[in-house]
């Protein structure tokens, strides 16, 4: 099989538009939740990325009166990694969409509901850069990020494309804030995932975009070297008790990599910091023998940016692997699960060379892609 | 490295009719509702399965089309409780998500309930197929503007040449306002029929 | 009373589609959740839901609602003691 790296990569999130401000926002501490009171019934803490900022961003290189917020992020983002990538577009060039909700504020805005359709954002992205081939979407949750980079792993492996670039957002919608609040899932403060003190999610606005390539100069290139993506079968909604899909995704991505737990070197975690779902990645981490291993959940800076969010960590990850930083775990104090975890507890400055990122969502769905650091 | 490819079963529904590889096996009445047709094919087949009424319309066919390729493929449970779902649509879950946002429109009457918002995630379709069949296998959901069976043999043949799953479960699901479609088909390295694309596609196209 | 208990057992076969289910299969003490109607965490929620829209009682914390829907009897007697419609 073909090494596949990840090279270029670009995160847009109210900590920043480029990766590398976010990673220092990130190593400050700095979180993009803070408290708004007009995007539900009642005051309610999101990360939000301002509609004027992103305007003024998104001129420079189009019209933003044309294009809805998810787009204007998304093509912002991914401008930002193709001028930056050591390909160009090409006929064997695949462009990966992917989203939990899409356009999903077009049913009640300016836009015609009908933008609401996948295939449409998916069409605006591609006619923007003049991609070639029809873009691939992937509409599978909370999971949907991470699993994009399987898919364009599976797919550059088995030479039905030479590249890719993957482009993974969700936005801060009143539909979906309302349904979680439906959950009574929705923090009364900023979430605090793992945390004894958590009282649920917090979500966020965030578009992120890499570019896949199994052809990379880089010094140190990041390769994706297993990936696992199973299903809990236990219920649509409600994690697994004994976090079955989790496990077996972690497993098979293992399996692959063909290294053994002990190689893994930090654990991005999926951490919403509702009770059930960190009791369950406990569990999972638990039976695959990671409970030692360093860990942090990226949701006390970001929320849950849902089909952004794996997408968005494994950069995050990345550049946790390139400058050897463990990153705090925003929000968290005293464990509140009932397995042990390394919870990263402070930043710290260690030698890193292998992570997994791992994500879980309704549906059962979960994803475990593992990355490491190669020197050629 | 490419592998040739077998089809075990397939089944379309659509036009309130059943069809399993090419044989139309139940037809009702046209005029009946999605709703309506799904509920009798649900009584006829005696499922005992409650939680299908509280599924959304998306979600029942696809828990239909399931049951009735399962049933037609004779797969072993070892086999079954491995299997990858690829499965795809153009509206994702926007029959739903139209009704969700109907309980937040007024702000005097906002009442979201987590019964329909749970179904707001097309991918859903997948979870009930897997827990009625207990697969833990690969799961992916894509969207495109029309079935692309393209798209779908390339990430099956990935599934299977990368050991991640010997049989998949694949297809198009999609249900619109009042239009809904089903094709699912089952493809592994040994089964009844020849496979490639065209031949898929020729399938779903003349159905 | 006899007609709250009644309106609830058809408010729950029709808002968590229990198709199977009349109002006279609904004894006032059967379990909810669990073995009795097999109810499940989304069924909880919904009946959250339907407690704040139909009698405007809203419930916060999930383990509230644990002590109140153990069956028709007990959810007949809060809403009776709670409802402010």
């Amino acid at each position: 099989m073909k090494d596949v790296f990840i090279t270029a990569n670009t995160i847009i999130s109210p900590l920043g538009f480029d990766s590398e401000t976010n990673v220092s926002a990130i190593a400050k501490e700095q979180s993009g939740i803070t408290l708004h009171n007009n995007i539900s019934t009642s005051p309610c803490y999101a990360s939000i990325i301002d509609h004027k900022k992103l305007d003024d961003a998104f001129s420079k290189i189009g019209d933003p009166k044309i294009y809805t917020k998810l787009e204007k992020m998304m093509i912002l983002s991914l401008q930002n990694t193709i001028s930056q990538a050591t390909f160009s577009i090409s006929d064997k060039t695949v462009l990966i969409v992917a989203t939990t909700k899409g356009n999903i504020d077009a049913l009640n805005s300016n836009f015609e509901p009908e933008r609401a359709y996948l295939p449409i954002l998916g069409n605006k992205i591609k006619e923007f850069f003049g991609f070639k081939t029809e873009p691939i979407i992937i509409s599978n949750a909370c999971v949907s990020g991470i699993l994009a980079i399987a898919v364009a792993k599976r797919f550059l492996q088995n030479d039905y494309y030479d590249n890719a670039f993957v482009v993974g957002g969700d936005i801060v919608s009143e539909f979906t804030l309302s349904g979680f609040q439906s959950f009574q899932a929705i923090s009364k403060k900023p979430c605090q995932p793992f945390s004894k003190h958590r009282t649920g999610i917090s979500i966020g606005d965030a578009a992120a975009s890499v570019a896949i390539t199994t052809d990379t100069s880089e010094s140190e290139a990041i390769q994706i070297i297993g990936d696992g993506s199973c299903n809990d079968a236990n219920h649509i909604s409600g994690p697994s008790r004994t976090g079955e899909g989790l496990y077996l995704s972690i497993i098979s991505a293992l399996k692959e990599a063909n290294i053994k737990p002990e190689s893994i070197d930090y654990i991005s975690a999926h951490g919403t910091a509702t009770a059930f779902n960190d009791e369950m990645e406990a569990i999972a981490f638990n039976r695959a023998k990671l409970e030692k291993t360093p860990l942090n959940s990226l949701k006390g800076y970001y929320g849950h940016t849902l089909g952004a969010s794996g997408l968005l960590e494994a950069i995050v990850g990345i550049h946790s692997l390139k400058n050897n930083m463990l990153y705090k775990s925003l929000g968290m104090d005293e464990l509140g699960v009932t397995m042990p975890l390394n919870i990263i507890e402070n930043t710290t400055k260690k030698e890193l060379k292998t992570f997994i990122k791992t994500a879980s969502g309704f549906g059962g769905c979960n994803t475990a892609v593992i990355f490491k650091k190669v020197k050629q | 490295m490419k592998k040739q490819l077998k089809t075990i079963a397939y089944c379309r529904i659509n036009n309130n009719t059943i069809s399993i590889n090419g044989k139309s096996i139940i037809t009702k009445d046209k005029d009946l509702s999605f709703s309506d047709f799904a509920k009798q094919i649900y009584k006829e087949k005696q499922l005992a399965y409650p939680k299908f009424f509280k599924m959304d319309n998306l979600c029942k066919l696809a828990f239909l089309t399931s049951e009735f390729l399962f049933e037609a493929a004779k797969l072993d449970s070892e086999i079954i409780k491995h299997t990858g779902i690829v499965l795809s649509n153009r509206a994702s879950s926007l029959d739903t998500d139209r009704k969700h946002q109907d309980t937040i429109n007024d702000k005097d009457n906002y009442f979201p309930s987590p019964a329909v918002f749970v179904y707001t995630l097309a991918n859903i379709m997948i979870g009930e197929i897997s827990i009625r069949h207990q697969i833990k296998g690969e799961n992916a959901f894509f969207v495109s503007e029309k079935f692309n069976e393209t798209l779908i043999e390339h990430y099956a043949s990935s599934l299977i040449i990368n050991r991640k799953s010997s049989h998949i479960l694949c297809g198009w699901v999609d249900v619109d306002n009042n239009n809904y479609d089903a094709f699912m088909y089952l493809v592994a390295e040994k089964g009844s029929y020849n496979y490639s694309k065209e031949i898929i596609k020729n399938i779903y196209t003349q159905n | 009373m006899d007609a709250l208990k009644k309106e609830l057992k058809e408010s729950i076969i029709e808002q968590l589609n229990l198709e199977d289910f009349t109002v006279e299969d609904i004894a006032d003490d059967d379990t909810l959740f669990g073995d009795g109607l097999g109810l499940d965490s989304i069924d909880a929620l919904e009946l959250i839901v339907m407690l704040d829209k139909d009698y405007g009682i809203k419930l916060t914390d999930p383990n509230e609602g644990k002590a109140v829907f153990v069956s028709v009897e007990v959810l007949a007697t809060y809403i009776s003691k709670h409802r402010t419609k």
